[in-house]
């Protein structure tokens, strides 16, 4: 993996190829469409569903430890297992897994490099079967909160200029000319961004295979826009998946210490009364 | 079953950037339509073909690019 800070937390698809039957690793697709998982997947791996399993259903939160430490028991996952996570839309939802499993503390988590695209796209062995897998016990640490920011943090973070904030939504969403991604439902009452955040696509860190580019590509990327590390970053999208995928990037494959993936995101800046909001396009960093 | 004749390509569903991705799994072709700059999926169809897989996904994407609310900033 190519000067990555931390390149442990990634692997190829061939890696998994040739591990999907290791006992000590478990092989998770979490998609943003639940139903890809149905069509085909990695033979072996488990789905996990972001919408019921991932999340409390019943209070908007990420899921609870009780539940996260059933969900890796039932999918035969223990405290040294190595999981490996992938999805669609070259990981979106996976990353937003990763980021929960290190939040309750596990040690080993990577995500296949690519996603779900460039296996298919590779002509890989697919199956429809949900594996058997025997039952393990899970015991979760944490949480640990300094990976994810709450509002006050966010409104602090703005007030203080302490923090580099990160916009990862697509550019007609940071502007404000579109309320969502085109042709999913309005989640907002007011569009545009957080003022004073950067705009940086999510997908600008992606090769068009799906696979993530290389540390001197993305640290070109975010330097030009004046992320550097230098102070700590929060970064954002509509619903916070997007935001795990740059989280992901910033702490694992550059190294930032201090990154920090603001969950709430715009469903709740863009609802929130008396929210400051900026629109429009804003000036390259350093203009 | 292995995937294949994988595809990509770009087109244009009611002034909006689409991406179909396309495949068979045995006898029948699959279809994904995402949009392209955020990535969401759009539709997922099957067909006997890729012609109709993917006309179906792009009917469904264009319903529901259509309601997207362009506003002026």
């Amino acid at each position: 993996m190519p000067n990555y800070a931390h390149p442990e937390t990634l692997v190829s698809t061939d890696w998994v190829a040739q591990h999907a039957s290791d006992p000590n690793v478990r092989i998770v697709e979490v998609d943003v469409d639940t139903k890809a998982y149905d069509e085909g997947h990695v033979p072996g791996a488990m789905g996990w569903a972001w919408n019921s399993q991932l999340c409390d259903t019943l209070r908007r939160d990420i899921l609870p430890k009780a539940q996260l430490e059933q969900l890796l028991g039932s999918s035969g996952i223990a405290n040294d297992t190595t999981v490996v996570i992938y999805g669609d839309n070259n990981n979106w939802f996976a990353a937003w897994a990763l980021w929960q499993l290190k939040i309750y503390g596990h040690k080993d988590v990577r995500l296949m490099n690519g996603g779900r695209k460039k296996w298919l796209a590779e002509g890989r062995e697919i199956s429809t079967e949900a594996p058997k897998v025997a039952a393990a016990t899970y015991r979760a640490t944490g949480p640990d909160n300094s990976l994810r920011a709450f509002l006050p943090q966010v409104q602090a973070a703005l007030e203080g200029g302490t923090h580099a904030l990160v916009d990862v939504r697509s550019p007609q969403e940071f502007t404000g000319e579109i309320l969502a991604p085109p042709g999913l439902p309005e989640t907002c009452q007011r569009g545009g961004h957080i003022p004073g955040a950067r705009s940086i696509p999510w997908g600008k860190a992606c090769n068009d295979d799906g696979t993530f580019k290389s540390a001197d590509e993305l640290q070109a990327l975010y330097g030009g826009e004046g992320v550097d590390g230098s102070k700590p970053v929060i970064a954002y999208c509509r619903i916070g998946e997007r935001s795990s995928h740059t989280w992901y990037v910033l702490k694992y494959l550059l190294g930032f210490d201090k990154v920090i993936n603001y969950d709430g995101s715009w469903t709740e800046w863009g609802n929130l009364v008396g929210a400051p909001v900026e629109k429009g396009a804003v000036a390259k960093a350093n203009a | 079953m292995k995937v294949e004749e994988y595809q990509e390509r770009k087109t244009e569903v009611a002034g909006w950037p689409v991406n179909l991705a396309s495949y068979r799994l045995g006898s029948v072709y699959h279809c994904k339509a995402d949009n392209v700059s955020p990535g969401a999926a759009l539709a997922r169809t099957t067909g006997s073909t890729r012609e109709e897989a993917e006309q179906k996904a792009l009917d469904r994407a264009g319903q529901l690019l259509a309601r997207t609310q362009v506003r002026a900033v």
